[in-house]
């Protein structure tokens, strides 16, 4: 199981570095091969209206006319050890993780990004508790009882929910419970540090949002995954040894259907952490979302490469944790 | 209990079945050191119903185990057999399944129980083998897991002792180094220990009843000769009732004190493995031992299969369900296709279902099959 973790570590950092190797090939190599020369690529880091020397300098200083190989391993160094930026008399030093200085704020990217982090992260948990609990269990439920008033009532509503995007049932939600009855007046983003009580009542309705939508799929997963298995032999076993019902339910039933699910679900998260782009924009939180639709609006270059690279990250890392929750949950799977 | 003896004069099935098997089991005297009644099933009708009619799955059946006997359900695939063992542990229970008849398990009727009493003597009193135990054993439990987890159940025992309970039973059905092989999970075990697991944890809470569902079916045959073996040496062991389903009947010939042939949900034949192997007297009986390879028959002999398939059970055919495939049907008047055939006595224990005469039945046996087998 160790030696397992262990290979997966190894593998991990590579497939990061392969991931470094294609954000970076995609935002400097393909618009070089599209014709684009290094002087474009520079003007975009000077102000408008540049002078021809200014842009020849900047393109100098931050070596646009290096081979990619060169570029590519001082932006990985960057990444790991921070980059000294020479601005003639004085230079000023990027810590690491240094994603560079974006072209809107002047600022470091990555601490704007650990700014925003928080809400993401804030929205994406929450709203994988719901959904999972309240999916899953709907979904069990429906299985057990397939065909009565509530499998379909369930499945109905289920329907809504993949169907109807973010932004149409976050709306809804908002003018209902925000402004018609002010249950969850004047929503927005209050952190857990600040105060615990009220992070958790603006958050209730991005997370019921959000959940409805992620509730909805993980519901008929979990349902077909059960029907499914109260359909193998294994559970007559179970069964024929006497076994209460609700064990054989739960024990052996409900734990077989849920692997795939748990598969799933990790990838859902991490995919969320990247930034819950609609449920931010829908709120008006300041999240990664929000960071990577100015970053894209903005044409921010070093702000695209730090969120892509950052989102890239929080999938692999899900992908790891799934791995390892595989070998953990089914035992085949071990090697 | 009279055995003939293990080894040698055993058959090995997949090679077919030696005619000195056919023999002992002809010659086996019937056995009378049980002690009593276990199980009685009486006029047992087991119904589905769905979107293309009635499914009778089995349909009026009568017949009872004695405690330390091995009765041997036989019958083509689709002949209720597997439905009737599941009847009886109450897995139909929860399904669509209407179930009518009586189940007596020791003093108590199953039909009229209430589903957690049934619930309570599963597992306890009575105990099923599956045919796959690849599929009927949990692939994310250990064995050791799962054999304990019925003596947990039923017993009020801690986790420990059940874990050295089920130790004990591994050890007892033949599994090498059962106190490592414990904390293995099936996919770890060979199909062979798989099915001896399947046995341990049938027999943790020391059932009076055993079901085996065709417990050799998904094995190669030098292990089912293992496990066959097994099977009836825990029964001389425990005493317990035995009831093997199969469709092979080198199993009934080695393992069955008596034979209950079903076809199409009903009973065609039933009385000792004397009676069927040595003197059977349904059509249906005589096609299955015609359609048996024998070690003994020349090379150049073809087998004689049944002809035509088993009927639907939603349209069984009127009167008997066997006459489409039967060849005596013109001996019998037209009845056959009009008449369903009441289970008539022709000897002393011996019970058959058709319109021919004992005395046909006896002299076309005699003239007809028993030479050509």
């Amino acid at each position: 199981m160790i030696t397992f973790i262990i290979r997966r570590l190894i593998a991990t950092v590579f497939l990061l570095v392969v991931v470094s190797m294609i954000t970076f090939a995609i935002f400097f190599l393909v618009p070089r091969l599209a014709g684009q020369n290094s002087y474009q690529l520079a003007t975009q880091y000077v102000g408008r209206n540049p002078t021809p020397a200014a842009v020849h300098d900047v393109e100098a200083k931050l070596g646009f006319n290096d081979p990619f190989y060169v570029q590519y391993g001082r932006f990985l160094k960057a990444i790991v050890f921070g980059a000294h930026y020479n601005n003639g008399p004085s230079s000023t030093y990027c810590p690491p993780p240094c994603f560079g200085y974006s072209f809107r704020t002047s600022q470091p990217v990555w601490p704007q990004m650990m700014s925003d982090a928080p809400v993401t992260l804030s929205i994406a948990a929450g709203a994988a508790v719901l959904w999972l609990v309240g999916g899953v269990s709907i979904g069990v439920l429906s299985a057990l009882r397939k065909g009565s008033v509530f499998d379909r009532f369930s499945m109905g509503t289920a329907l809504a929910g993949v169907s109807l995007p973010i932004f149409f049932t976050g709306l809804i939600a908002l003018e209902l419970f925000s402004y018609k009855w002010p249950i969850f007046p004047n929503v927005q983003f209050v952190p857990l540090t600040q105060n615990p009580l009220l992070w958790a009542r603006n958050l209730v309705l991005p997370w019921i949002v959000l959940a409805f939508l992620y509730a909805a799929l993980y519901a008929r997963l979990t349902r077909a995954g059960m029907l499914e298995t109260m359909g193998e032999d294994y559970i007559r076993t179970a069964r024929a040894k006497g076994l209460p019902e609700r064990t054989v339910i739960v024990k052996h039933g409900l734990r077989a259907a849920l692997t795939p699910i748990v598969t799933i679900f990790g990838m859902d998260l991490g995919l969320l952490l990247g930034g819950a782009i609609l449920t931010e924009v829908t709120f008006s939180m300041q999240g990664l979302g929000n960071f990577t639709i100015q970053a894209i609006n903005n044409q921010d270059l070093p702000e695209i490469m730090g969120v892509t690279l950052l989102a890239a990250f929080f999938i692999v890392i899900a992908n790891l944790v799934v791995d390892v929750l595989y070998a953990v949950v089914d035992p085949r799977v071990r090697y | 209990m009279a055995r003939w003896p293990r080894g040698a004069a055993s058959p090995k099935r997949g090679e077919g079945v030696t005619t000195e098997a056919l023999q002992a089991a002809a010659a086996r005297p019937a056995n009378t050191g049980h002690s009593g009644t276990l199980l009685e099933v009486q006029d047992l009708h087991i119904h589905f119903p769905t979107d293309d009619g009635l499914v009778k799955a089995v349909d009026g059946l009568t017949f009872t185990v004695d405690r330390g006997r091995t009765l041997g359900i036989v019958g083509e695939s689709g002949s209720g057999k597997s439905v009737t063992s599941l009847g009886i542990l109450g897995l139909h229970r929860g399904s669509s399944a209407r179930i009518t008849g009586e189940i007596w398990l020791d003093g108590e009727n199953l039909v009229a129980a209430s589903a957690d009493r049934v619930r309570q003597l599963r597992g306890s009193k009575m105990a099923m083998i599956f045919q796959d135990p690849l599929s009927a054993l949990h692939p994310y439990y250990t064995v050791g897991q799962q054999i304990s987890e019925a003596y947990l159940i039923h017993n009020q025992v801690g986790k420990k002792a059940a874990l050295q309970h089920a130790i004990d039973l591994l050890n007892r059905v033949g599994i090498p180094q059962p106190a490592t092989r414990v904390n293995d999970y099936p996919h770890q075990f060979s199909g062979g220990m798989r099915q001896r697991a399947m046995i341990a944890m049938a027999l943790s809470c020391d059932p009076e009843l055993l079901i085996a569902d065709e417990p050799t079916t998904a094995l190669d045959v030098t292990v089912q000769a293992q496990i066959l073996d097994l099977i009836s040496d825990l029964q001389a062991e425990y005493g317990s009732a035995v009831i093997i389903i199969t469709h092979d009947l080198g199993v009934v010939a080695e393992l069955a004190d008596d034979v209950l042939v079903m076809y199409a949900g009903r009973s065609a034949e039933y009385g000792t493995a004397e009676d069927i192997f040595g003197r059977p007297a349904h059509p249906y009986a005589w096609g299955l031992l015609g359609s048996m390879p024998r070690l003994s028959a020349a090379r150049t002999e073809r087998l004689m299969p049944i002809k035509g398939t088993p009927p639907s059970l939603i349209n069984v055919p009127p009167g008997c369900p066997f006459h489409p495939r039967c060849g005596y049907t013109a001996l019998t008047n037209g009845r056959s296709s009009t008449e369903v055939p009441e289970l008539r006595e022709v000897a002393s224990g011996h019970l058959v279902a058709c319109h021919l005469s004992a005395s046909q039945q006896r002299q076309i046996w005699a003239e007809q099959i028993k030479v050509n087998l």
